[in-house]
């Protein structure tokens, strides 16, 4: 068990070799096997020996590796001024002994074969090279110019095989370049002997526009990016762009940035924009989006924080120029070196190298803000696809690093706006659009935010104003006749002020007129209250004299009563006599009713 | 060292005393013998002792052999087993 982790601890780690070469120790995990060859494949002209000599150069430079050069082609003057371009100083390293370089020239012509014979010559040639400066690196350029010169493939093989065991006994870490075959990785098949890590070098040209490319093909023993890179070859050497889309880990800020207008940062949540997100302004010709990228820029400079800016329409002098009629003094930071201009035509490269051009540039200036104008440009070089797979890794590189990414995107008047830039739009977290809104023989500009991730922001269209106070956005005017803006604003606020108050007349009309029926109500129920009061007065007084008269009539009756009582006692005897009678007057009443009222009426 | 009536000036070199560079140098011999009439000089180069010297003459396979003299210089590699080819390579017989 503990023989196994031990071994396994052993085989996993592959001591590696930095390279010194920008990107390219990021994408192979530390650089190249050490103590191994590494074969480097690929056309003419693709970079083969410049990325070797760089390997030595920084290995003498940076890692105190002392380095061999063995050219197999060029002349050392050649050599040197070819190499000399990237700023490398062969001369110097030679002198101290940091550098060898190594002419071998076989002609085929100037040799003839006559027997058996091997390469020792070589071999006790480059041992000799070795030790003299006591290299650790090595770099065989092209090693193949042999197969031309010798005319005995067999012994050649057979040495090269036994060529690069040596090199991998006295542990040296070579670098051998082959070109690049019709269908096979080399011409002449060295990667079956050189197979410890494999590399390919492209150059290739795509509708006119070349991009370099690496991909690392084979690497024994280590993980390593399987993608093509692109890669860049100018003045500071070679550069490997380790730019992939990474995965989408990036930390989200929660931190705001205001727009420098103070207006657009009330329509964001009142708060501005998020750091680290990205913006697009897209919009017609002529709207106004290169002015409010601008803006940012200027206000993020106000701040102290430096910009980048990459123009792709506009010299830095036109666009210092254009920004000052808006009050936007961009002289003053570009000499504070808070700002800088990168114009580049988008023709002027692949869109790998552009992007590779940006990586450069942003992790050499590390800027706050990056502004790219117009990024439409950039979707013009290669397919939509490419181009999108382009942005996202721009973005997300920007965003990686915490960088506020500004974009303009122009879109044409006929097309839908919101539907031709579905392909970057995702990317983007804030997408403000502006507009050329034409009515009444004017073209007004408008602004609004069509989305905004992560925060509550205003769903109203904003006219905006260029002046030379800068940019202005002022609330559309939106009335009764819809939104307007420009001249047709200032009309239509007349004619709404007027309006108003010709509603306010009538208002204040209809308010008195008011006022005076409730008045005139008032007084008639106060009247009608008057009169009822009187009527009722006059009504009790009747009715208690009813009462009055009721009351004396009960009393004449009570005393007719005692009067009629005391008439029956006296004549006709008294009550009881009479009922007896009553059998008489009885029956006449059970006779007929009628008889009985003949006999009460009688 | 060399002297310059010598017509024909060779140089051959060696890395140590292997069979194939001891054979090429008693092919050498016998070639010259038969074929330049004393008229010759033979430098043995052992590049194992000196190693600095592969550089001047571009040597790559071992053994070389060197024609400095007569111009212009020629390169014969091998154990110079093959007679006919040695004599072409000399310039002592047509192609």
């Amino acid at each position: 068990m503990a023989t196994h982790l031990r071994r396994r601890k052993r085989l996993s780690a592959l001591a590696k070799v930095r390279t010194g070469i920008a990107g390219f120790d990021d994408i192979t995990g530390g650089g190249l096997p050490r103590g191994r060859p590494t074969l480097i494949a690929g056309g003419p002209g693709c970079g083969k020996t410049l990325f070797s000599m760089e390997f030595l150069v920084k290995g003498a430079t940076e890692f105190a590796e002392p380095g061999l050069f063995v050219s197999f082609e060029e002349n050392q003057q050649e050599l040197a001024q070819n190499v000399a371009s990237l700023g490398f100083d062969l001369e110097h390293l030679v002198e101290r002994r940091l550098l060898s370089i190594d002419l071998v020239r076989a002609e085929a012509r100037e040799i003839e074969e006559t027997g058996d014979y091997d390469l020792e010559g070589l071999f006790v040639r480059l041992g000799h090279a070795i030790d003299q400066i006591k290299a650790k690196r090595i770099v065989l350029d092209t090693i193949e110019s042999l197969f031309a010169a010798l005319p005995n493939e067999m012994v050649l093989r057979s040495e090269l095989r036994r060529l690069f065991r040596w090199l991998k006994d006295r542990g040296i870490t070579a670098v051998i370049t082959a070109e690049r075959g019709a269908g096979t990785l080399t011409r002449n098949g060295l990667e079956e002997y050189v197979s410890d890590c494999v590399i390919l070098l492209d150059h290739r040209v795509i509708d006119q526009v070349s991009t370099r490319r690496m991909r690392v093909v084979k690497y024994r023993g280590s993980v390593h990016e399987t993608n093509e890179f692109p890669f860049l070859i100018d003045e500071n050497g070679f550069s490997v762009l380790p730019i992939t889309s990474f995965a989408l880990t990036h930390k989200a800020s929660t931190e705001r940035m205001s727009t420098g207008m103070a207006r657009l940062d009330e329509m964001l949540d009142g708060k501005g924009l998020y750091r680290g997100s990205s913006i697009l302004v897209s919009g017609t010709p002529g709207s106004g989006k290169s002015s409010i990228i601008s803006h940012v820029v200027d206000a993020a400079c106000a701040r102290g924080e430096r910009c980048l800016f990459f123009p792709f329409e506009e010299s830095q002098m036109q666009i210092v120029r254009n920004m000052r009629s808006l009050g936007l003094d961009f002289d003053r930071w570009v000499s504070r070196g808070l700002l800088h201009f990168y114009p580049a035509r988008q023709h002027q490269y692949g869109l790998e190298t552009h992007l590779a051009m940006l990586h450069k540039k942003v992790l050499k200036f590390n800027p706050r803000v990056v502004a790219i104008d117009p990024v439409s440009n950039l979707t013009e070089i290669g397919s939509t696809m490419e181009a999108k797979a382009m942005l996202t890794r721009m973005v997300d590189f920007l965003k990686g690093r915490g960088i506020t990414a500004l974009f303009t995107s122009l879109t044409s008047d006929a097309q839908n706006p919101e539907m031709t830039e579905v392909s970057i739009s995702s990317l983007m977290d804030t997408w403000l659009l502006v507009r050329n809104l034409e009515s009444n023989g004017e073209r007004n500009r408008g602004l609004y935010i069509l989305k905004s991730r992560g925060m509550p922001h205003s769903n109203q269209i904003r006219e905006f104003i260029l002046s030379h106070q800068g940019i202005q956005l002022l609330d559309a005017y939106t009335g009764t006749a819809g939104v307007v803006m420009g001249t047709a604003r200032l009309v239509q606020e007349e004619r709404d002020k007027a309006e108003e108050l010709k509603l306010r007349n009538q208002i204040d009309q209809k308010q008195r007129e008011l006022a005076s029926k409730r008045k005139a109500m008032d007084m008639e129920i106060e009247e009608l209250q008057a009169r009822f009061a009187d009527e009722s007065r006059e009504l009790e007084t009747i009715i208690s004299a009813y009462r009055l008269a009721e009351g004396n009539l009960a009393e004449q009756r009570m005393v007719l009563k005692d009067v009629r009582q005391s008439q029956r006692n006296n004549g006709s005897g008294n009550g009881k006599s009479g009922g007896m009678n009553g059998g008489q007057y009885g029956s006449i009443r059970y006779n007929s009713r009628k008889e009985r009222a003949r006999v009460q009426s009688r | 060292m060399s002297n310059p009536d010598e017509r024909w000036q060779l140089r051959l070199y060696v890395a140590g005393q292997t069979p194939r560079c001891l054979a090429a140098f008693t092919n050498l011999k016998k070639l010259c013998e038969e074929y330049m009439d004393g008229n010759y000089s033979i430098e043995i180069i052992d590049l194992l002792q000196k190693p600095q010297l592969a550089q001047g003459d571009q040597i790559l396979a071992i053994p070389t052999l060197v024609r400095k003299l007569p111009q212009p210089v020629r390169k014969i590699i091998g154990d110079l087993s093959n007679t006919e080819r040695v004599l072409v390579g000399l310039d002592l017989r047509q192609r």
